[in-house]
């Protein structure tokens, strides 16, 4: 889990340098090049050449089934395969001895569901995520702009978050648990750590590649400085800014359950962790599942707020200008 | 708004003496070096000349993005003072504010002003029905097309009423067919509206079609080679553009430009090949031929 939180703060560091001076945004870049680059890199492979080549997916009937089978058949694999090493207590170096079978995990789902303590356990962790990402968000959007926007205060805040950027949030358990006088508060000031720095260098990053032009297009037409930070600049940098929030809102939950499990009262990472302990062990994968479900409700919150915000992206059928 | 405002007939740039030298990688370069120039009320001037000579240095200066490291520059007598609605900007890249409809864009600057929202709103009406914009107000800038950019982006700097109007290269970016359109609007809005004009083009007879008076500039640094007077009768009509007296004007212009662009090319190659400055695009060529 740790891993998973440096490899992303990681790769925010390469987007901010590599983007400094560059044009497009690194950004939006990771997606969209390896779609393109992919496809004529595979496609002059002549090996099995010659052959009549589907030069484009022809719409049969079969066509939009595919892909929704495709998909049952991955699932159905993964669900067949859990099934067959609990029921049949695989023992490969990896033991499944003690894995609950998926039966049993949805039995006790349903039972879960219907329980107050397991509901507020859930309430408690979206109220952390919510409240430590909603203070992520607006310090990482105002420091960040204030950043890409005057070089005096850049130099003076940044190098300081740049010493502590590298510390992944989990890192800031034991002396977070010290700094602040409650469980609650040292927990939501790790989910917040863990959303604060992707937030803040992709709003930076978005602020720093405004194209000059739209800037000076706002001055001649008479614009304050505030205004134009609150009507330009935070409007023209908002792409980045959502994908600053998608990133942060993953890191967030990895840092959210990791401060549950090790110093949590109430949440699901803390319903989990404890399930393993009172040897509860289909409670075990119950939490895993509602935290991916949870996990990914908060993205695709994130991404309807983004569509809802954003309406001219991509309106024009061209993505990316 | 603009009505008033035209009837008052001000406007008056004034260019003196300015010299502007960036300085790169420690080395201070000439960009501008002792120009004057100067636009009247209401009339319509151009700046010609081969890239990198200093044209749109000098337009960001009377802008008011740039300060001059030596001389002076005003409008109506009070020197320039960072940018302002006083002085309208149509840039050659793409400049509307993608996240705005057309009509918002429109209104920006009147909102900036703090014109309540049912004035702004039938005023970037108005404006927009002159330019026969009405259709696309809700559109964004992404679904329109590059003509239809433009035309937003001139009647947006139009919006809050000012006498001058400053085009950096405007239609560089246009099809010839629609280039001819935007010149008949842009003179068509000239004349309804008394502005003065500072128009920078690398095309010789768009310069001469619209303009009152042609300045010519050298190869960097950018002095003013000649002024050329456009006597020409208006309203200027296309077949115009064949006529003895446009051409010998076009004859001439053509000669001194392609002068300074082989200055311009043989200084570069005498200071070590492709510099970093070197971007004589398509127009730039054209213009030397
Ligand atoms: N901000 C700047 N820093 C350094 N050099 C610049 C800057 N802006 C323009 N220049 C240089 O000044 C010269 C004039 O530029 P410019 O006014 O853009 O020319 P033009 O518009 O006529 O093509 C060019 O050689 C350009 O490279
Ligand atoms: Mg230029």
């Amino acid at each position: 889990m740790a891993s998973t939180v440096t490899m992303r703060a990681v790769r925010d560091t390469d987007a901010l340098s590599a983007g400094g001076a560059a044009g497009p945004a690194p950004a939006t870049r990771v997606p969209s090049v390896p779609e393109e680059a992919v496809v004529p890199a595979l496609a002059p492979a002549p090996a099995v050449a010659a052959a009549p080549p589907p030069a484009r997916p022809r719409p049969r009937l079969g066509g939009a089934l595919r892909p929704m089978l495709m998909n049952m058949v991955s699932i159905g694999l993964l669900l067949g395969f859990w099934y067959l090493a609990t029921a049949y207590r695989w023992d490969f170096y990896i033991r499944f001895d003690n894995v609950p079978t998926p039966g049993e995990v949805f039995g006790e789902a349903l039972r879960l569901l219907g329980d107050d303590k397991f509901v507020t356990n859930i309430g408690v962790s979206l109220w952390r995520i919510g409240v430590g990402f909603l203070i992520a968000t607006v310090l990482g959007v105002v420091v960040g702009m204030l950043c890409g926007r005057y070089a005096l205060f850049k130099g003076l805040v940044f190098p300081a978050l740049e010493v502590l950027r590298p510390i992944p949030a989990i890192a800031w358990v034991p002396i977070s648990i010290m700094l602040w006088p409650s469980t609650e508060s040292s927990i939501l000031f790790i989910t917040f750590i863990g959303a604060f720095f992707p937030i803040l260098l992709n709003t930076l990053h978005g602020v720093a590649s405004v194209d000059t032009v739209l800037i000076r297009a706002a001055r001649c037409l008479g614009t304050s400085e505030y205004a134009l930070m609150t009507q330009v600049v935070l409007k023209a940098a908002l792409p980045h800014i959502f994908t600053g929030l998608a990133v942060g809102m993953g890191v967030a939950w990895v840092s959210l359950i990791a401060a549950e499990m090790i110093s949590g009262q109430f949440g699901v990472g803390y319903f989990t962790w404890e399930a393993y302990s009172l040897i509860e062990y289909p409670h075990i994968v119950v939490g895993m599942l509602v935290i991916g479900v949870l996990g990914l409700l908060c993205s695709g919150a994130i991404r309807l707020a983004g569509k809802i915000l954003m309406p001219w992206q991509g309106i024009g059928g061209k993505e990316n200008s | 708004m603009m009505g008033t405002a035209a009837s008052t007939k001000g406007g008056h740039i004034d260019i003196r003496d300015v010299s502007v030298s960036f300085t790169q990688n420690g080395v201070a370069l000439d960009a501008v070096s002792g120009v004057s120039l100067d636009v009247k009320p209401g009339e319509f001037v151009s700046i010609v000349g081969p890239s990198g000579c200093g044209k749109s240095t000098l337009l960001n200066i009377v802008a008011g993005f740039l300060d001059p490291t030596r001389g002076t520059a005003s409008v109506d007598g009070s020197p320039i003072q960072g940018p302002g609605a006083d002085r309208g900007v149509v840039f050659q890249q793409y400049s509307l504010f993608p996240w705005m409809r057309v009509r918002e864009n429109v209104e920006f600057g009147l909102k900036m002003q703090g014109m309540c929202r049912s004035e702004r709103q039938s005023k970037a009406r108005t404006l927009l029905g002159l330019a026969g914009l009405l259709a696309f107000e809700n559109h964004y800038p992404e679904q329109l097309s590059g003509g239809m950019r433009q035309r937003v982006g001139i009647v947006r700097a139009l919006a809050t009423g000012p006498q001058v109007l400053l085009m950096d290269e405007p239609f560089g970016a246009l099809d010839a067919q629609t280039r001819v359109v935007m010149q008949e609007i842009l003179t068509h809005m000239w004349h309804q509206l008394q502005l003065s004009v500072l128009f920078i083009t690398h095309d010789i007879e768009e310069s001469i079609f619209l303009s009152d008076k042609v300045y010519v500039m050298t190869a960097r640094p950018g002095r003013i080679k000649a002024e050329i007077p456009i006597p020409l009768p208006r309203p200027r009509t296309a077949d115009m553009t064949s006529s003895a007296e446009f051409l010998a004007i076009h004859h001439q212009l053509k000669a001194l430009i392609r002068e300074e662009s082989l200055a311009a090319m043989g200084g570069e190659l005498q200071d070590g090949g492709l510099g970093r400055d070197w971007h004589l695009g398509p127009e730039g060529v054209r213009a030397a031929l």
